[in-house]
C-alpha cells in the first residue's frame, strides 16, 4: 500500500444550492473508480473538511460517468447571498477535496496526472510585456 | 420528424452576449438564455427594491439584439427566464428594443405566476402550504422576518404554451434552468407529459447547456490548458431527435471541447442525488445516460430515463439577513503571516474598544489556507506573502461601514509593510439575504400561471 494524493487520480468539480455545496469527483478508469469507491467514504470527507462543514455529508454513485457526488450540508457559512467567506459559491471545494490522500495499491503508487503546460500564456505575456516597453 | 437544435447562449446574469453569435451563425431553431441563480434573484430583489421597473436582468436587450435578426427571419426562436422577478418588465424591454431596431412582425409571450410574495400569507394560512424549510426542516414560523421574494420555478408547461400560440420570444421569471430547454423538444417533437423518459432526456440535455461553457471546457478540471482558444470559449448546442437521443457539439470552427469528459463535468454540477434530479417537468435520473464519444467535438447522449414529476414545486424565499463589510491588507515577507495574523486581532480590539457591535467575524489569509481551510495540511514552509481579508456582519449598515473605517488608521500603526485595500462593495457596507427554499403545491400555483402574448407591429 502507498499513499496517494486524490489529485493525482481525480477530477472534480464543485457548486451551490443555498448553503449546500456539491463536489462531484471523477474516475478515469474502472480500477480507479473502484479505488474511489472503496476509499473516498462520506465520513472521510466529512472529517477532511472539519469545521468548513458544519453539517453531514451524503456520497451518491454515479457509476455511468465514473464518479462520486458528496453532497455536503451547512458548507457555504450559510449560502451565497449570506455568506462572509470569498467563495461564497464553493467553487474552490472540489480542489479542497482532492488534497486529501488515500491509500492506493503499489501498482497505483506512481500515477500521475499531467501538469499544466501553460507555455502559450507566457508568450502572450511576454507579447503584452513587450507592447507596454514600448510606449 | 427532424432533429431539434437548441443552444445555451447563456449561463448566469453576467455572462457575455457576444457568445450567441456563432451560435446564431451555426443555426440554431431555440436560442436558450439562462440569467437566473439563488443569488441572481437576491440581486434583482435589490434592483426592484430601488425602482419598480427593475427586477429582470439588464443584459436581456444586448442579448436580443444579436437575435433579433434571426428571430425576425424565422431562423429561431429565443426562449429565456430573464424576466428574474419581474418578467413583465422585462417583456417590456424586450419590444423596445425591437422596436429600436425596427423589427416588427414578431410575437412577444411573457410568462407569470411564479412570484407568489403577495399570495403567501394565503397560501401558508388559509391553503395548507407548510413552507417548511427544505434544508433544515425548520418551520416557517421560525421564517426571520417577511420574505423579499418568493419565487416557484415552473416547469416546461408555460412555455410550451407559448409557443403554441406563436411566440417567437418567450421571456419567464423563475422558471427552472432545465425547463427552458426541455420546453422547445415538448412543443416541436410533440412530447407527451407522462412521457418520462423523453421529459428526463430533455432535462439531461438542458442541464448540460444550461452554464453556457461550463459543458465545453470552462471550470474544467482536466487538461484545462489544452483547450484550444480558452480565451473565446464557444458555447453548447444539442441536436435532439424526436425519440430523446442527442448530439451535443459547439459552432464549428470554434474552440474548447466536447468530450465525455468535459461533458460529465457538467452532468453531475450542482446535482444532489443523481439517481432522482428533481425538475418540475419530470424526476431524471442521470446515472441512466450513455454518452459515446463520436469524436470531432461531438458526443451522443442515450438511454436516459425517468420517472413521474412531483405534486411539487421549488419555491425559494428570501430575508434580509444583516450587513456586510470586508477589507483586505496585503502583507510581504517576512512573517507575513503572522503580520497579518495579528493585524485581524488589533482591527478585532479597536472594534471593541469603539463600541461595534459585530454580530460575526471571518478572518482569511489569501495565500495560505483562505479557500483550503482544515484541509489545507500544516507547514513550516514560510508563505512569500500573505493577504489578510476580514470580514463581518452587523445589524445595520452604519455599524458595518464603521467597523470597517477602524482598519484605516493601522496603515500606519500596524505591523510593516500593510496595504489596505477595499473589498466587495468597494468599502462600503453590502446587505446580505438568507435564502429560504422549501416546496408548495403545484395546483395553487397553477391556477395563477399565466401566459401574455403580445405582437410588435
Amino acid at each position: 500500500m502507498a499513499k496517494l494524493s486524490l489529485r493525482e487520480l481525480c477530477g472534480y468539480r464543485s457548486g451551490d444550492k443555498g448553503d449546500i455545496a456539491n463536489i462531484a469527483l471523477f474516475a478515469d478508469d474502472d480500477e480507479t473508480y473502484e479505488l474511489i469507491v472503496r476509499e473516498v467514504t462520506a465520513e472521510r470527507v466529512k472529517e477532511h473538511f472539519g469545521a468548513m462543514v458544519r453539517g453531514r455529508v451524503d456520497r451518491y454513485e454515479a457509476a455511468n460517468v465514473r464518479a462520486l457526488n458528496f453532497v455536503m450540508h451547512g458548507a457555504l457559512g450559510g449560502g451565497g447571498p449570506r455568506s462572509l467567506r470569498a467563495d461564497t459559491l464553493g467553487k474552490s471545494l472540489g480542489g479542497a477535496l482532492v488534497r486529501m490522500e488515500i491509500d492506493v495499491p503499489d501498482a497505483m503508487a506512481d500515477r500521475r496526472r499531467a501538469r499544466p503546460d501553460v507555455s502559450w500564456a507566457d508568450e502572450i505575456l511576454a507579447r503584452n510585456a513587450e507592447r507596454t516597453s514600448e510606449r | 420528424m427532424r432533429d431539434i437544435r437548441i443552444a445555451g447562449g447563456q449561463g448566469f446574469y453576467g455572462d457575455t452576449p457576444t457568445a450567441v453569435d456563432a451560435l446564431l451563425a451555426d443555426g440554431v431553431d431555440y436560442l436558450c438564455l439562462e440569467a437566473l441563480a439563488e443569488l441572481t434573484l437576491a440581486i434583482l430583489q435589490k434592483d426592484r427594491q430601488r425602482d419598480e421597473t427593475r427586477g429582470y436582468t439588464r443584459d436581456l436587450p444586448a442579448y436580443l439584439a444579436r437575435a433579433l435578426p434571426f428571430v425576425a427571419d424565422g431562423r429561431t426562436k429565443v426562449i429565456t427566464n430573464a424576466g428574474g422577478i419581474n418578467p413583465t418588465a422585462a417583456a417590456h424591454a424586450a419590444i423596445e428594443t425591437a422596436r429600436k431596431l425596427g423589427v416588427s412582425g414578431i410575437t412577444v409571450a411573457t410568462v407569470v405566476g411564479d412570484d407568489l410574495l403577495g399570495r403567501l400569507p394565503t397560501l401558508h394560512t388559509d391553503r395548507g402550504q407548510a413552507l417548511t424549510h427544505l434544508d433544515t426542516g425548520e418551520p416557517f414560523s421560525a421564517f426571520p422576518g417577511s420574505p423579499l421574494f418568493a419565487s416557484a420555478y415552473l416547469g416546461a408547461r408555460p412555455i410550451v404554451d407559448a409557443l403554441t400560440q406563436g411566440a417567437d420570444i418567450v421571456i419567464t421569471g423563475r422558471v427552472a434552468d432545465a425547463s427552458l430547454f426541455l420546453a422547445p423538444l415538448v412543443y416541436e417533437h410533440g412530447w407527451h407529459w407522462d412521457d418520462w423518459d423523453r421529459l428526463a432526456a430533455g432535462i439531461l440535455v438542458g442541464h448540460l447547456l444550461e452554464c453556457s461553457g461550463q459543458s465545453l471546457g470552462g471550470n474544467y478540471s482536466g487538461d484545462w490548458w489544452a483547450l484550444p482558444h480558452p480565451w473565446d470559449l464557444p458555447y453548447p448546442i444539442a441536436s435532439v431527435a424526436a425519440d430523446g437521443t442527442a448530439v451535443i457539439s459547439k459552432p464549428g470552427g470554434s474552440g474548447g471541447r466536447v468530450s465525455t469528459d468535459t461533458l460529465r463535468h457538467q452532468l453531475l454540477y450542482e446535482v444532489h442525488d443523481p439517481t432522482r434530479y428533481l425538475s418540475p417537468d419530470v424526476v431524471a435520473d442521470f446515472t441512466s445516460a450513455r454518452f459515446s464519444d463520436l469524436g470531432d467535438d461531438r458526443v451522443r447522449i442515450t438511454d436516459v430515463r425517468g420517472t413521474p414529476a412531483t405534486d411539487t414545486y421549488k419555491l425559494l424565499l428570501s430575508a434580509h439577513a444583516g450587513w456586510a463589510g470586508e477589507a483586505r491588507v496585503a502583507f510581504s515577507w517576512p512573517d507575513a503571516y503572522e503580520k497579518a495574523k495579528a493585524t485581524a486581532a488589533i482591527l478585532r480590539q479597536r472594534v471593541e474598544m469603539a463600541g461595534l457591535q459585530v454580530d460575526e467575524w471571518l478572518v482569511e489569509y489569501w495565500g495560505v489556507d483562505a479557500l483550503g481551510g482544515p484541509t489545507v495540511p500544516p507547514t513550516t514552509h514560510e508563505a512569500p506573502e500573505c493577504t489578510l481579508r476580514v470580514a463581518w456582519r452587523c445589524a445595520d449598515q452604519r455599524t458595518a461601514g464603521l467597523v470597517g473605517r477602524e482598519l484605516v488608521p493601522l496603515t500606519l500603526s500596524a505591523p510593516p509593510a500593510g496595504m489596505t485595500g477595499a473589498g466587495r462593495g468597494g468599502g462600503s457596507a453590502t446587505e446580505l439575504l438568507s435564502i429560504w427554499p422549501t416546496l408548495i403545491d403545484k395546483s395553487v400555483v397553477d391556477t395563477e400561471v399565466r401566459v401574455v402574448v403580445e405582437e410588435v407591429g
